[in-house]
């Protein structure tokens, strides 16, 4: 399983964020996207995760377990906001998301309590999301990617509201995953304690996009 | 910036803001002229020509009555005839020709129903009566201003073009069924007894006028919209200078 | 997908008791009619069905702006947006859950306040039926202004402003089959058919814009 990225570049407004930038993973391999605030990371995952529309270029994945047309049918996309709804218990959002996601071919997702062990949070999924802490909530959207199987994953700031047990944490849920052949897209300002890892510096701004106005 | 951005190289040149800008540089006056021109000979030929036996003097509001319906659901079929190019060619003027023409068409619309309803006085001898015909004008109306309300609740012109588009195609599709259900509410509540000036009972010494000013009123359309395509394309430059303005007094501090 | 059906219905049981909130206006709006035109008893069972009929239709619309605005301020909406699965179908099975959160209840109230109207059996089971068939369709088509203006802070009573146009028919022929079944010349089926064919096309319409005007929103 490869990803391929192909001169992609991405606008807001009449800005160039990037321009022309181009990688290649393969399964088993992780990028660090690195860069100051408003640098484009989080553009660039959107892009990829398909919620932006590239200005040109492709993201592909190629030689995966089961031909996807979208990259984004095959990843899971960690934002800044956790996808969890407040009024409902954990459990009720982790087997919500599980069933509705599914998993994908070449891999099966933990239960939900499984998962939430993972995180190091097991035996409060009956509580309401919105009762958690502001880090627990961030793990509870972690263990999001642990119920249902992709082999991408598209992390925008993943550890930002967390504590330095909780990274470590991470880093091994991160580890595992790529262990599984798994590949992971990581924006971060912090290094994530992983070993190996491609870096991808992003440096923001590279100009003004000629509008047609 | 040496390469062109991707964007552009999918528009044809024809079509390209500057170019667009050029042409009507040179076409708007002469449609102008002609507008007024055509303004002459159809007001000069609806005052001329003779009272309707039965409604008098009245019937003169017809020449203005009539052609601002015309044009109130011709403005939207050239709205969605525009959504259609912003979301199916992503062709930028597509937004700015639907953007320029929905307070024209709210324009038209008004006209129709202030004619219509000083028409309708002396003839039916109230201002306003729940018609079929009037009823889904006012309707059409609702939705130019709703449309307009949408556009200026949203700050990127692109976003509120793509928004914009979609509403409109679904007004679109919705216009003959509220046309048809407001028929059938009509003749259910009450059976429409006024008398109509359309079908082919027409009298040829009303119908030349009337043509003309049909035709007066659609150039008077196309140089408006023309015109105000320009002012929205000037605007937007106008805003895309400002930020550069703005960004390279950033880069200077 | 049912999974998305019994979350959404499950979330609007608990937040804040959305679905009664509906019922509830719905009720003070027919509560409020009396004081407006008089208790007149005749006038009322006269107007009773177009009036259950207006306060079903404004009631629908109500918290309809949140439908995918929750899903967007929470970031979910990201990922409905990124499945396989067809949005359409995502849109529609939220519609779905929608409507039977805070559109049921509302045909459900709808023959105790015909009873305040002093309507007969006949048009209460008549206004019951024809809401129960056009109130999806107010669903369906105002979703597609909820996608609209779901970028949009407040975006409630724009989505209001730009639906209710567009819902005229659905209210058109949801009181003249009423009427049709009420008075006796005229034919109860045709409307009523009709209705039913409006909620199927809204069905449709309503879906495929809300969808694309999903994606073209997400930035």
């Amino acid at each position: 399983m490869r990803l391929v990225a192909e001169g992609l570049s991405a606008r807001r407004g009449e800005d160039l964020i990037f321009r022309d930038i181009s990688f290649e993973i393969a399964g088993g391999e992780a990028l660090i996207v690195t860069g100051a605030n408003g640098s484009g990371k989080s553009t660039l995952l959107r892009v990829l995760a398909g919620l932006l529309a590239a200005e040109a270029g492709t993201a592909r994945l190629l030689a995966a377990a089961q031909p996807v047309e979208r990259l984004a049918e095959a990843a899971h996309y960690l934002g800044h906001r956790n996808a969890m709804k407040r009024e409902l218990t954990v459990d009720e959002n982790l087997t919500f998301w599980k069933a509705f996601l599914g998993d994908f071919a070449g891999g099966a997702g933990l239960s939900v309590d499984e998962a939430a062990d993972r995180v190091g949070l097991g035996g409060i999924v009956h509580l309401p999301f919105g009762t958690l802490s502001a880090g627990q909530q961030r793990r509870m959207a972690m263990a999001k990617l642990l119920v249902a199987w992709r082999p991408v994953w598209i992390l925008d700031e993943p550890t930002a509201a967390l504590d330095v047990a909780a990274e470590s944490m991470f880093a091994g849920l991160v580890t595992a995953h790529l262990s599984r052949g798994g590949i992971a897209i990581a924006a971060t300002h912090q290094p994530l304690g992983l070993d190996g890892v491609r870096e991808l510096r992003m440096t923001g701004f590279t100009g003004v996009a000629e509008t047609v106005w | 910036m040496s390469e062109p951005s991707l964007a552009i190289r999918k528009f044809s040149d024809l079509a390209n803001p500057t170019r667009f800008l050029a042409l009507v540089a040179i076409v708007w006056p002469w449609l102008a002229a002609l507008t007024v021109c055509l303004f002459a000979v159809g007001l000069y030929l609806s005052f001329a020509s003779v009272d309707d036996y039965q409604q008098g003097q009245t019937v003169r509001i017809m020449y203005v009555h009539v052609p601002a319906a015309w044009l109130s659901m011709m403005c939207y079929t050239v709205m969605a005839l525009s959504a259609l190019g912003t979301l199916v060619w992503r062709h930028p003027l597509a937004d700015v020709s639907a953007k320029a023409a929905a307070p024209l068409g709210a324009g038209f619309t008004l006209v129709a129903l202030i004619t219509g309803s000083l028409w309708g006085k002396p003839m039916w001898g109230t201002w306003w009566v729940w018609d079929a015909r009037l009823t889904s004008v006012f309707v059409l109306f609702l939705m130019y201003l709703g449309l307009i309300a949408l556009n200026r609740a949203m700050d990127d012109p692109t976003r509120a073009a793509k928004a914009s588009a979609i509403l409109i195609l679904v007004g679109f599709v919705n216009i003959p069924i509220i046309k048809f259900s407001v028929e059938w509410w009509n003749t259910l509540h009450q059976p429409a007894s006024v008398m109509r000036m359309d079908g082919p009972t027409i009298d040829p010494a009303f119908l030349w006028p009337l043509l003309i000013m049909a035709v007066a009123f659609t150039m008077l359309f196309f140089t408006l919209h023309i015109l105000a395509m320009r002012n929205e394309i000037l605007r937007r430059r106008i805003a895309v200078l400002r930020r550069h303005a703005a960004r390279s007094a950033g880069e200077a501090a | 997908m049912i999974a998305l059906l019994a979350r959404d219905l499950k979330l609007s049981m608990r937040a804040g008791g959305g679905a009664l909130i509906g019922v509830l206006f719905f009720m003070t709006v027919v509560a409020v009619i009396p004081f407006g035109v008089g208790p007149d008893l005749n006038l009322l069972a006269r107007i009773g069905p177009a009036i259950l009929w207006i306060g079903a239709l404004l009631a629908s619309l109500l918290g309809l702006d949140r439908l995918f605005q929750a899903e967007r301020e929470d970031g979910s909406l990201d990922l409905l947006l990124m499945q396989e699965t067809p949005l359409v179908l995502t849109v529609f099975i939220k519609c779905l859950a929608h409507w039977l959160a805070t559109g049921l209840p509302l045909v459900i109230a709808s023959p105790l306040l015909g009873l305040f109207m002093n309507m007969d059996e006949v048009a209460i089971g008549a206004t019951t039926l024809t809401l129960l068939v056009g109130t999806p369709a107010i669903t369906f088509i105002g979703a597609a202004g909820a996608g609209i203006a779901v970028a949009l802070p407040r975006g409630g009573l724009l989505v209001s402003i730009l639906v209710l146009p567009l819902a005229i028919p659905v209210l058109i022929f949801g009181v003249s089959a009423v009427y049709a079944a009420i008075q006796d010349p005229a034919p109860f089926l045709p409307p009523f058919l009709i209705l039913v064919a409006l909620n199927l096309f809204f069905a449709v319409i309503g879906p495929v814009a809300a969808a694309a005007a999903l994606r073209l929103s997400s930035d």
